[in-house]
């Protein structure tokens, strides 16, 4: 069998551009495929509860544009999973609507173009849960109940690699996926070719973060990925890096609690006895990875529910006994706050930088606070309206706290700001589970056109 | 001269990597990745890093811990906790999980160990 080659510039496509020096080196090696991906749950349950990007459109059409026109100029496919952050159906109709754009802007000869959507509907789970087969808890939660289920916005299941293998099948040039694993875009197109289920997930699973396999870190540059037999070879294209022993075996263990074990749809990349060899100056070779196909065909799904409207509040403090006193100032407000809402149906959140802000009751030296503090205020309420009326209360009562000490009669606080902002409405993760499925692909719709 | 200055030294100091990040939404992973397998043998022997002591670092009880893992292949110290809360809700400071490794910069290593 012969080998493959892909070139993966970017780690999450649109989240920062890529460096076109690396990639246009890798597109010179003539590569069998060109792939990223381009969503995670990296970004909190916002903008999967909202359905909006959290990367501007311009940096997203900067990549797209650079991968579409070097795939159609070299003649080979172009894959793009988890479309826009997320891969919700509108954020994979938007990708959709760029490369109809890009291919009409630089007048491409005709290709097809084929994406697959993954967002699965409450009454399509709500109908598994009663037929008794559970939507189970991953990482300790417990199985999925429907009220949590009636407290959830918006669900994406993530796809394996069935739909891309599809579509490829189909003969598309291009394609955009919905949300799915990482490694999937990648090991379908090794599927494709032929290659083994181990050396395809392996492939997936180092090239999906682009340079993060490489060193000295530098990220959005590009790597290129190889299968030569029972080997995967993976080599840093930008100049000043390497892909090192170290390197790459240090970036299985990368955003995972397990480095043995990478769970996809379908099964598990066991990287147990995986060995690493230096091959070339900025290559290295692995070998030994197993794949163990899954005995019952489950996949994951991420859900996001909304749990109220919000603004921010933000306030300063530089008067020592003030900040010595700062968790009775905050306590104050609160009740100030609760007076006039009462106990429930509202939250208020105090990030309290100078002290515990970043890491909050995990932080050893919160008993050694700065010499000046800020605070961020976060109002949740169910209207906008009240929101606001929580986060102002939340923050300007913070200027009147009663403290027996206090020198400073005139305002216990400093205000940057009169006013407090409105920000993107609360969510929260309310799906992190696995629902069992008959068919790989029943989640996973697929399309096709032809573009030009 | 201080013995301790010569025989005591800070993980800062001996890897090469020290990060935090989210491993999905529910769970914080930390990464402590040393340059050659003698610093890591060191490490691993100077018994500095096990579920006791980060659950004392982080004030977290030890059940927080989900993986404890010795990961040879990389000369690397891994261990994974679960978030007090998933990421991003309203309130949550860092919803990357990539600023929660600081504590572990000033571990001290006894090198005669």
């Amino acid at each position: 069998m012969s080998s493959i080659r892909i070139i993966c510039p970017n780690g999450h496509l649109g989240f920062a551009p890529m460096m076109t020096g690396s990639f246009e080196l890798g597109v010179a090696g003539k590569p069998d495929f060109i792939a990223a991906d381009s969503g995670s749950d990296d970004i909190g349950p916002v903008p999967l509860g909202h359905d909006v990007c959290a990367s501007p459109r311009a940096w997203q059409e900067h990549d797209l544009e650079h991968m579409l026109l070097a795939a159609r100029k070299l003649g080979v496919p172009m894959l793009i999973g988890s479309a826009g952050d997320t891969g919700t159906n509108s954020r994979v109709d938007m990708y959709v609507e760029i490369i109809r754009g890009l291919a009409g802007k630089h007048d491409l000869p005709p290709f097809r173009l084929g994406w697959f959507y993954s967002e699965v509907s409450k009454e399509y789970v709500r109908g598994k849960i009663r037929s008794g087969s559970a939507v189970k808890g991953l990482d300790a939660r417990s199985d999925l109940t429907e009220s949590e289920l009636d407290a959830t916005d918006r669900i994406v299941a993530m796809a394996g690699v069935h739909p891309f293998l599809k579509l490829l099948e189909e003969g598309c040039d291009v394609i955009i996926g919905g949300r799915c694993s990482d490694s999937a875009i990648f090991a379908s197109a090794a599927l494709f070719k032929g290659h083994g289920e181990a050396q395809a997930y392996y492939l997936g699973k180092v090239l999906e973060c682009a340079s993060f396999c490489a060193e000295p870190y530098g990220a959005k540059e590009t790597v290129e990925g190889t299968i030569e037999g029972d080997k995967v070879l993976v080599t840093a294209m930008a100049p000043y890096q390497r892909c090192t022993v170290a390197s790459v075996a240090g970036h299985a263990m990368y955003e995972r609690s397990n480095p043995f074990h990478e769970y996809v749809a379908g099964g598990l990349l066991d990287m147990t006895d995986c060995r690493y060899e230096q091959a070339d100056d900025r290559t290295t070779s692995v070998s030994g990875m197993k794949f163990v196909p899954a005995e019952e065909f489950r996949v994951k799904l991420e859900g996001s529910g909304k749990v109220g409207e919000r603004y921010v509040g933000i306030a300063g403090i530089r008067d020592p006994y003030t900040i010595a006193n700062i968790d009775k100032v905050i306590e104050w407000a609160r009740g100030q706050t609760e007076a006039r809402f009462g106990k429930d149906g509202w939250e208020l959140h105090y990030t309290v930088y100078g002290r515990d802000g970043v890491m909050g009751p995990m932080e050893p030296n919160r008993d050694k606070p700065a010499h000046e503090l800020a605070i961020m205020v976060q109002g949740v309420a169910p209207t906008r309206e009240m929101a606001e009326e929580v986060t102002v209360a939340g923050t300007r009562q913070l200027f009147y706290a009663r403290l027996p000490e206090v020198k400073g009669s005139a305002g216990g606080v400093s205000f940057p700001l009169d006013e407090v902002l409105q920000a993107t409405p609360a969510y929260r993760w309310t799906l992190n589970h696995t629902m069992a499925v008959d068919d790989p692909l029943e989640l996973f719709p697929t399309h096709s056109a032809i573009i030009g | 001269m201080n013995t301790k200055s010569n025989t005591v030294k800070k993980l800062t100091e001996l890897a090469k990597t020290i990060r935090s990040k989210n491993a999905g939404t529910d769970k914080i992973t930390f990464d402590i990745i040393f340059r050659e397998s003698e610093t890591y043998e060191l490490v691993k022997r100077a018994q500095v890093l096990t579920r006791k002591t980060v659950a004392d670092i982080l004030s977290i009880d030890e059940g927080r811990i989900t993986d404890f893992v010795e990961y040879d292949p990389a000369y690397a110290i891994k261990f994974t906790i679960l978030r007090p809360r998933p990421s991003g809700c309203a309130g949550d400071p860092d919803i990357f999980g990539s600023q929660q490794y600081a504590p572990f910069l000033d571990v001290e290593v006894d090198l005669t160990a």
